[in-house]
């Protein structure tokens, strides 16, 4: 049963981690590009480590997992905002 | 269990390359930025992955470091110099 | 299933490491080919972690991704700007003098024959029976070695002599850097976004720093990937435009330093008067010794590439803004090169700024 539900969690997981890829390329330019990536990918990280912490059954393993999860909610926010922000300043300089 | 999980390894990598030819090819100059945020994210999702596939409970560390380190490399290159030393 | 799917993530990987390397070296813009390399930097702590290396991976997560990455953007920038092409084609160089394309081909030789040295290496070591003689012999004597992580065993106990003289080129390397004169000017203060991530990034980074050192003994860690963690926690600061980045100031800072390698040696000639080899721990005291000397060399390493990223000599806060300095920079000290563009104050000031900012960011 656990393994049913964190299999499903997985895979969802991975899912969000292909459409970022997707968004990625096909997206056309560099802010929407950067939605894609962190919204998409954060969210399939997110969906990864709920279903490899069932999966592992260790309480301790599971709230390192969470913890990384909300260090790179944090990290990956404040990098997308800082790279779209560097990128605008170039624009409006050259 | 093991092959979702080796599977699951696959298709992040697979993920991986496919945002790697972005960032290679990038027709715009901050496309290249972009790496950081996919592989810090990427390579976490994989490192986590591969923790358990491997049975080395030290990876999670290392997918912490990577999260922490990938947020500091981001940092660097939109850090803004000062003309002089005044600061 | 499993081994197939393991193998395509190995070729993939491997794909993935040639192409970001030749991408980096066929690009002609610095800016852009550093970038390229901190990706292949953390792609390899990728590869690292495949082959079940956790003590590598860290190491180059923190090391070759973040810091040397952040220490060549750095340097880079102090280059003169290129006019971005929107290409990445090599440049073809028409105008060389003969010594130098004579030079560029004997490096080229060189390194092909190295690289071809270190194949025949690798053939013959797959040729060989797989000997398990050194991990046989650091799993016997690792009882006695005070930790149960076999590679700080190795680094800290059974080859001590290396780790000791590899922290003495690190103090060379800062005598190296204090030589280049002062550090290079700041960067200006950090933003609401910057600084609101710097506030938890930091002390997350100090912490991590000190789990890393703490659980070396018995897992992958260790005093490298604390020191390099740490250092990164100062390389953040300095990003934000903090001044003194945690750096002890004066005398404080040499003797940081010298630490390093100075409780090294401290420890091996207490070891040598008390009658025992040259950095041979007493059993019982080895576990303790080995967490001073790490704590000591994280700290040292810490210091070592902090400094290397400011590029010389910290300096202490300068009071006045006046005092003999050219016009030019004092205009462009009362504004920083780039800015947000938010405040009105910057307006009037945005012919002089676009006069004196030649630097265009391309990468």
């Amino acid at each position: 049963m656990i393994e049913v539900m964190s299999s499903l969690l997985i895979v969802s997981g991975l899912g969000f981690y292909l459409a970022g890829s997707i968004g990625l390329l096909r997206l056309p330019d560099l802010y929407s590009r950067l939605h894609a990536l962190t919204k998409a990918d954060n969210l399939g990280l997110g969906l990864l480590t709920a279903g490899l912490g069932l999966y592992t059954q260790d309480l301790l393993i599971a709230l390192k997992l969470v913890l990384i999860w909300l260090a790179v909610l944090a990290a990956s926010a404040a990098s997308a905002h800082l790279i779209a922000q560097h990128a605008r300043r170039r624009e409006t300089q050259s | 269990m093991s092959e979702l999980l080796a599977v699951s390894a696959l298709a992040l990598i697979l993920s991986l390359f496919l945002g790697l030819l972005r960032v290679v090819r990038g027709p715009g100059a901050g496309d290249r930025m972009l790496a950081m945020q996919l592989i810090g994210t990427t390579g976490v999702g994989l490192l986590l992955l591969l923790s358990l596939l491997l049975d080395q409970t030290a990876l999670i560390d290392v997918a912490l470091i990577l999260a922490l380190l990938a947020a500091v490399a981001a940092a660097a290159f939109t850090g803004e110099e000062l003309e002089t030393g005044d600061d | 299933m499993t081994t197939s799917a393991m193998l395509i993530l190995d070729i993939l990987m491997v794909l993935s490491l040639l192409s970001l390397a030749a991408a980096a070296l066929a690009t002609s813009d610095a800016r852009r080919s550093v970038i390229l390399f901190m990706a292949f930097g953390l792609v390899l702590a990728l590869a690292w972690a495949r082959l079940q290396a956790p003590d590598v991976a860290l190491a180059e997560a923190a090391i070759g991704a973040g810091l040397s990455g952040a220490l060549l953007l750095a340097a880079v920038g102090d280059q003169p700007r290129r006019a971005l092409t929107g290409d990445t084609k090599p440049v073809h160089h028409h105008d060389h003098s003969n010594l130098k394309l004579m030079l560029e081909w004997t490096v080229t030789l060189l390194c092909i024959a190295v690289a071809g040295a270190l194949a025949w290496a690798l053939a013959q070591a797959f040729e060989r029976a797989p000997q398990a003689t050194l991990a046989q012999a650091v799993s016997e004597n690792l009882a006695t070695s005070g930790v149960s992580n076999p590679v700080t065993a190795v680094l800290l106990n059974f080859r001590a002599y290396d780790t000791l003289l590899e922290l003495a080129v690190l103090l060379t390397a800062v005598l190296g850097i204090f030589a280049l004169g002062p550090a290079r000017p700041g960067y200006r203060t950090a933003g609401p976004v910057f600084g609101g991530l710097v506030r938890w990034l930091v002390p997350v980074l100090i912490l991590a720093a000190a789990y890393l050192l703490w659980v070396g003994a018995h897992a992958p860690g260790g005093a490298f990937q604390a020191g390099a963690t740490l250092a990164a926690a100062g390389v953040v600061l300095r990003l934000a435009g903090q001044r003194t980045v945690g750096l002890p100031q004066g005398p404080t800072l040499h003797l940081v330093i010298a630490a390093g390698v100075g409780t090294f040696l401290l420890v091996g000639l207490s070891l040598l008067v008390l009658g025992r080899p040259f950095l041979g721990y007493p059993p019982a005291w080895a576990g303790g010794l080995i967490l001073l000397i790490e704590t000591a060399a994280m700290l040292a390493i810490a210091a070592t590439l902090v400094l290397a990223f400011l590029g010389g000599r910290p300096q202490p806060p300068r009071v006045n803004v006046t005092g003999g300095k050219p016009p030019a920079a004092l205009i462009s000290t009362l504004r920083p090169r780039s800015r947000e563009g938010l405040s009105g104050a910057d307006v009037p000031g945005a012919e002089s700024h676009k006069h004196f900012s030649e630097e265009n960011r391309q990468c």
